[in-house]
């Protein structure tokens, strides 16, 4: 019988085992960053990203003797190279949730859980996590396709520069977007805790909630329209203010707001609930 | 270092899972968590580690509400569920990522894979994992933080038999070193062998909270078996108040309430020839059904009805 095990030994300052919000954000990386799934994913929204901007682009500046004087000026050179991020938002919404989900469906979460009791930590871990990494890949992607749409547009006289503050803003705000698309995924994934559901709720969000304006009318379209998450919030990646939608910031924080309602709606699930 | 239960009560809906349970779990020892499947073991470990919240009552881990603790993982370790792991995430990925929370870094991580003998695995994705591979993580889990006290759902589910012993002498080394050490069964032949402490519950209710040694003495009396040329005879000689006299065969009965000597001295008085007098000793395992009988969720229908023969335990009273 030996009791060598159980008297432990005095831990130096700041190496002593506790829970603390760096470590937990440690954790949930090296979760992150050992799933193939991950990366795959990732690199998918990635060449979504980048390579539909570039596309566009060339197919744009392809039609452009077709292409009327009115069209041409309303024409938004930065929608057309950043067009990518409506394919992109899918892969990194599902990819929010699928971080959170997966844990619910293996088990897994109740060994996080049980090594962090507080639970919110995990939370915002995740969140602030996720969202660093899309900011990062998706960021670097929207320049990608900027840089390379944009040398197919310099062609047909639209230069475009990041020297231009809209145009700057427009490339970020790619990055910025997808942030926070992948920031709701992950609340979804929490609130819901299934994979189908949660799936189910960013496609309606992104894909259908939008529909709902061209079928309910111009009253809806006018006043509901811009307000939803992903109208608002693409009013970021413009650089021609168009009809019924936000001023890019304003739009910007619009959906923000909504993505801060659907943390708290988690944050606060996650806590009442029992895992 | 105890887990002190009290008062406790889990309801979903209007079925309640744990009915005021009130029990300590002491350290230096293994205490056996026993029930029939739904009895509510697992609702109240959950609870013990606030991954569930009562509806009633207080669970304290050495003193103090699990969620108090600065670095839960080295109070109490436990396994909750075997392969609860993400399938794209190797063993070692895994302990990590769980210790990373509180500081518990790699040289710890392999001491534990080596421990439960997952080292030359550790680096395999657990898609592939079986059950038994997923014990033994879970196993790892509950150790990584060198907690002081343990509880372990279900342990053994899935372990060959290597396993299995490897778990019990694992455990009784554990409650060896002082730590408190809880694991939960359905099978009682499990407990024997491990445990030195049992706590018994059905359908959420407390029904025994003792030792082993203490569980076995109130194995209700023994019965004695007797076989005789003249059964009709000799179940009327000892017929008397407090003797039960049950046949499940031509010629044979099964006396309780009377030691064989008495029998054996009715039986010579009388000039009753006996074939055999065995005095028969309950195992726990028919003591543990014996208490759980009354609470257990489902059950198949007793073998012995519609056959003809009279039900094994029901017996005949004679006064």
């Amino acid at each position: 019988m030996s009791t060598a095990i159980i008297t432990r030994r005095r831990a130096p300052a700041g190496t002593a085992p506790r829970v603390t919000w760096p470590r937990v954000l440690r954790s949930e990386w090296i979760k992150v960053s050992s799933l193939r799934s991950t990366r795959i994913t990732l690199a998918v929204s990635f060449l979504l990203m980048a390579g539909v901007g570039a596309l566009t682009a060339a197919v744009t500046a392809a039609n452009w003797s077709h292409m009327g004087m009115g069209q041409r000026a309303t024409l938004d050179p930065a929608a057309t190279v950043l067009g990518g991020y409506q394919f992109a938002q899918l892969a990194v919404g599902i990819l929010g949730v699928l971080a959170v989900t997966n844990e619910y469906s293996s088990g897994m979460i109740r060994a996080t859980l049980t090594a962090v009791p507080g639970r919110l930590p995990v939370l915002w871990a995740k969140t602030a996590l996720f969202s660093a990494v899309t900011f990062a890949t998706m960021t670097a992607a929207a320049l990608i396709g900027f840089l390379a749409g944009g040398s197919v547009l310099a062609g047909k006289h639209l230069p475009l520069s990041l020297s231009d503050p809209a145009m700057l803003r427009a490339v970020l705000g790619a990055g910025l977007y997808l942030a926070v698309i992948g920031l709701l995924g992950v609340a979804l994934g929490f609130l819901l805790r299934s994979s189908a559901g949660a799936i189910a709720s960013v496609v309606g969000i992104l894909m259908l909630l939008p529909l709902l304006g061209t079928l309910l009318g111009s009253w809806f379209k006018d006043h509901v329209s811009p307000y939803l998450p992903n109208n608002a919030g693409s009013a970021i990646m413009t650089t021609h203010q168009a009809a019924n939608t936000l001023h890019p910031w304003t739009g910007f924080t619009v959906m923000c707001a909504w993505a801060a309602l659907a943390l708290a709606a988690a944050a606060y699930a996650l806590v009442r609930r029992d895992a | 270092m105890m887990i002190e239960v009290s008062g406790l009560v889990k309801r979903y809906g209007d079925k309640t899972a744990v009915n005021d349970l009130t029990f300590t779990v002491r350290p230096g020892m293994v205490t056996g968590f026993l029930g029939p499947n739904g009895a509510g073991k697992s609702t109240t470990m959950r609870m013990i580690v606030g991954l569930d919240r009562p509806t009633a009552g207080s669970v304290t881990v050495a003193g103090r509400p699990y969620a108090r603790w600065p670095a839960p993982l080295t109070e109490i370790g436990a396994l909750l569920e075997a392969r609860a792991i993400h399938p794209g995430l190797s063993a070692r990925q895994y302990l990590l990522a769980l210790g990373a929370t509180q500081g518990i870094g790699a040289r710890r991580v392999r001491q534990v894979l080596d421990l439960v003998g997952l080292g030359s695995v550790a680096d395999r994705r657990a898609k592939g994992f079986s059950l038994g591979m997923g014990q033994r993580l879970g196993i790892a889990g509950a150790l990584l933080g060198d907690p002081r006290i343990l509880i372990l759902d279900e342990p053994v589910n899935g372990l060959d038999a290597e396993g299995v012993r490897w778990v019990r002498t694992l455990l009784r080394d554990l409650a060896a070193e002082g730590r408190t050490v809880l694991l939960s069964s359905h099978l009682m032949s499990e407990m024997e062998l491990t445990a030195d402490h049992l706590i018994v519950i059905g359908q959420g209710k407390l029904l025994a909270d003792t030792s082993l040694a203490g569980f076995a003495e109130r194995v209700t009396g023994g019965s004695v078996r007797v076989r005789t040329t003249d059964a009709a005879r000799l179940r009327d000689l000892i017929a008397r108040r407090g003797v039960t006299v049950s046949s499940d065969h031509p010629g044979v009965l099964t006396v309780t309430g009377l030691e064989s000597d008495e029998i054996g001295t009715i039986a010579g008085r009388n000039g009753i020839v006996l074939y055999e007098l065995v005095p028969q000793h309950a195992s726990l395992e028919d003591a543990f059904l014996e208490l759980t009988r009354g609470a257990v969720e489902y059950r198949a229908p007793d073998p012995g009805a519609g056959l003809g023969a009279l039900p094994a335990m029901a017996g005949r009273t004679m006064s």
